[in-house]
């Protein structure tokens, strides 16, 4: 099984400490319990995965704050980085 | 948290180490400051740079940073050594020092006869320190009395998703036990502006950290600045952090300043080395990242306790405040073994939870203040640095 790694209990991400292939299981260490959920697409050691559905728009979470927005529907265990989340900071 | 045990101040102030601080007020006598600590059981001495040629704000941060370090509470006595004709006063300074009740005495190199006078007056004077210092009880305090640095050097991958998200949930609990944090580094906040001023105590005080944020942001756009000391830019996500997984500089930041905690406000911002409020909580000290400089920054703003994490390690400490080194990258904890404090590795490689490891870490942190010996303070590291934001004459 694929490990994974969620920094706070607010996170819709988590980061994958494992490179994880497509219908893998990743088993995700959150603060005190661990949460498993198949990857939908391939996904590099480092990068994140999400951990919910996030709708086009909405917030994505990691370390309990924002880190960016949603570019378009992230489906849960979809691969999340640049080409589905914007920042708006970045944008300014 | 474990019983506290500490010492009492006369300014009220509580601080878990009772040194006998031997501070040089220009650089010119250093070697004169280590000749009267050397062989003395619980006196040190530090070594700088300043006291003499700075102007204007820079002048006026040194002098605040040799006061406010010999004001810290783990400091229990105060010998000041001049040379003479400094721009430091070591009168006033000892004056300023002497507020606190605090035992302050200042010897002057070029009024007792240079180098041999100066090592013997100054060794009759600190060992009489210690010697009273040493007669002095540790008694119980609160965790409230805790004023906890944070910082990180050295880092890897391991610091942005163990080791400081550990010390954040430390960071936590701390201030629910009604404690402060002090984050700096001004440089690794860059980007986190929106996330920072939401978990500000008042308007006035998100406005004066966007301020030095937007400061930062622009002296290290400065000439030749980026390439030289590759000072963190706004919006600086290089494709490097993009490949290894970072998606936003909103995120590549927070993996540094997790270290401040989650939850607690921030209820206020300080210049580098000035002294923080009583209000418990997140405060944020303006400051650049370089460890010995940040490291005395923390402990001269009154941190009692700093908890640093590496990812590569790093065997720097401080002279008056327990530098705790804490690290989550295994290869660091065999690799740095004699310079690691506490190892999180467990976080990144099996078993251990952020839970489970944060609840360690407040434990090791208690037994550090109740008197344990840090690793860099066993080995008697005694760091010093204060940075500069002026010219020299």
């Amino acid at each position: 099984m694929k490990r994974g790694l969620i920094m706070n209990r607010l996170d819709n991400v988590a980061t994958v400490l494992d490179d994880v292939e497509k219908d893998e299981i990743v088993s995700c260490k959150g603060l005190t319990d661990i949460v498993e959920l198949k990857a939908g697409e391939k996904v590099p050691r480092g990068h994140k995965i999400a951990l919910s559905a996030i709708p086009a728009g909405a917030a994505v979470v990691k370390y309990g704050f924002e880190i960016g927005y949603s570019l378009r529907e992230i489906t849960k265990g979809s691969y999340v980085h640049v080409h589905n989340v914007g920042s708006k900071r970045t944008e300014e | 948290m474990k019983t506290l045990f500490g010492y009492r101040r006369p300014d009220g102030k509580v601080g878990f180490r009772n040194v006998t601080l031997v501070m040089p007020v220009v650089a010119c006598v250093n070697h004169i400051a280590s000749l009267i600590a050397k062989d003395i059981p619980g006196a040190v001495a530090v070594h700088h740079e300043v006291g003499c040629a700075q102007i204007g704000a820079d002048h006026r941060q040194a002098f605040r940073t040799l006061l406010n370090t010999g004001l810290n509470p783990n400091v229990g006595a105060i010998l000041l050594v001049g040379l003479g004709c400094e721009r430091i006063d070591p009168q006033e300074l000892a004056a300023d020092l002497g507020k606190s009740g605090k035992p302050v005495e200042f010897i002057v190199t070029q009024q007792l006869g240079g180098t041999l006078s100066t090592v013997k007056r100054g060794k009759e004077i600190v060992s009489a320190m210690v010697s009273d210092l040493a007669g002095m009880k540790r008694e119980e305090v609160q965790p409230s009395s805790i004023v906890l640095g944070v910082e990180c050097g050295g880092s890897d991958f391991s610091s942005s998703l163990s080791s400081n998200p550990v010390v954040g949930y430390v960071s936590d609990e701390l201030f629910a036990l009604g404690g402060r944090i002090v984050l700096s580094e001004t440089t690794e906040v860059i980007g986190t502006e929106s996330i920072l001023t939401k978990r500000c105590a008042s308007p006035e005080i998100a406005a004066k950290l966007v301020d030095r944020i937007r400061k930062m942001v622009e002296y290290s756009r400065g000439e030749d600045r980026d390439e030289v000391n590759g000072v963190a830019v706004p919006n600086n996500i290089s494709p490097g952090n993009v490949r290894g997984g970072l998606t936003t500089i909103e995120e590549k930041s927070l993996g540094a300043i997790s270290k401040g905690g989650y939850t607690c406000p921030i209820v206020g911002v300080v210049e580098y080395a000035e002294t923080v409020g009583s209000t418990p909580g997140l405060w944020f000290m303006d400051s650049p990242g370089y460890d010995p400089e940040c490291t005395t920054g923390l402990m001269a703003c009154g941190c009692n306790l700093v908890l640093f994490t590496t990812g590569l390690g790093t065997p720097l400490g401080n002279p008056v405040t327990p530098i705790i080194k804490v690290t989550g990258n295994r290869k660091t904890v065999e690799r740095m073994k004699d310079d690691i404090d506490i190892d999180v590795s467990s976080i990144l490689e099996e078993g251990g939870t952020f839970a489970e490891e944060s609840a360690k870490m407040i434990d090791f942190v208690a037994d550090i203040a109740n008197g344990r010996l840090t690793k860099s303070e066993a080995f008697g590291y005694a760091d010093f640095g204060i940075t500069r934001i002026g010219p020299r004459l």
